[in-house]
């Protein structure tokens, strides 16, 4: 299934997002996700099903002024 | 000590978090600056990395209290993602509302910014908004639930200091009883105490101490500034005067000749 992951395209076989981040190797309690730019929440990660061309954004904390 | 959406702070200074020469000199400008709130983003974890943990630990190290920012947003939907993204990440309603207008000033987007105040405001965000310096804008960010507005003073980045004091006096004197923060364009300590002079309640930094050859320093040296400026505004100024006034008494002066 093509996805596009933080502005990448990939070709992924996820049915979910926490199944998508799995793969990715995304991990931690400080992650915030998206797709198709709307907030999924961590507890909704595991039911949330990606569909082709959905775009996931995965984002952390950084420097910020 | 000002009071933001209830919380009381401990200190009149902001600072951000960015550009730093490396995460202890981070630590180190934080400690100096006396600083209570530190700003902070959301960007793109690169996959299996781990460097939004390790800052994320870091911030959390400093036992400081975050305000996460929409730095970048250019549109009304990506602030609003992005908020709430920060709001799951950093388990805090705190929000500083960026919604750029311009690619080279970085000037707010003051129509979008009132948009996405009244969304989060609705949607249970207190929110610091990354204004300009018109009352209107003001008024309208009012309405829509803000109960703190950050006007720049220059843009962001730029170090030119205050570039429009009337408009500043302007907002404290329409806004009295409004937390006023100065966000963007300061440069020196001088810039943070002039503003601060003006009746500000407080001044958010980054580039400033991080751009410095020695941050820490910087911070502290900021620090001073900010808290003299405040103690000289509550002191009250003297007002400039076309002629000269002496200063020593001239009744009693002796006459020799």
């Amino acid at each position: 299934m093509k996805l596009t992951v933080n502005g990448e395209d990939h070709d992924l076989a996820a049915d979910t997002l926490a199944e998508l981040l799995a793969l990715l190797d995304y991990e931690g309690d400080w992650l915030a996700t998206a797709v198709n730019g709307e907030i999924v929440h961590r507890d909704d990660r595991a039911s949330h099903r990606l569909i082709e061309s959905d775009r996931v954004e995965i984002l952390s904390p950084m420097q910020g002024g | 000590m000002p009071q933001f959406y209830g919380i009381e702070v401990s200190s009149r200074l902001l600072l951000g978090t960015a550009r730093y020469p490396s995460p202890a000199v981070l630590a180190e400008a934080v400690r100096r600056s006396g600083t209570d709130i530190v700003t902070v983003s959301l960007r793109r974890e690169t996959a299996g990395g781990r460097a939004g943990g390790a800052f994320f630990e870091l911030i959390r190290e400093l036992g400081v209290r975050v305000l996460p920012n929409t730095a970048g947003c250019h549109s009304v939907a990506e602030a609003v993602v992005t908020a709430k993204m920060a709001r799951e990440v950093f388990a805090g309603n705190w929000i500083k509302l960026e919604v750029i207008g311009h690619h080279d000033t970085l000037q707010p987007d003051v129509f979008g910014l009132v948009e996405a105040a009244r969304i989060l405001v609705g949607e249970g965000f207190a929110v610091f908004p990354y204004t300009t310096d018109d009352l209107v804008v003001a008024e309208r960010l009012l309405e829509a639930g803000c109960q703190v507005l950050m006007p720049w003073c220059a843009p962001i980045g730029s170090a030119m200091g205050p570039q429009n004091i009337p408009a500043l006096r302007a907002m404290r004197a329409h806004f009295p009883d409004v937390p006023l923060i100065v966000d963007a364009g300061i440069g020196r300590p001088s810039h943070a105490a002039a503003v601060m002079e003006l009746g500000y309640d407080a001044v958010l930094l980054n580039t400033a101490v991080a751009g410095a050859v020695d941050p820490a320093s910087m911070a502290a040296a900021f620090a001073a500034a900010i808290e003299a400026g405040n103690a000289a505004h509550h002191a009250g100024m003297l007002e400039p005067r076309d002629m000269a006034v002496p200063s020593t008494p001239v009744i009693g002066k002796a006459v020799f000749s």
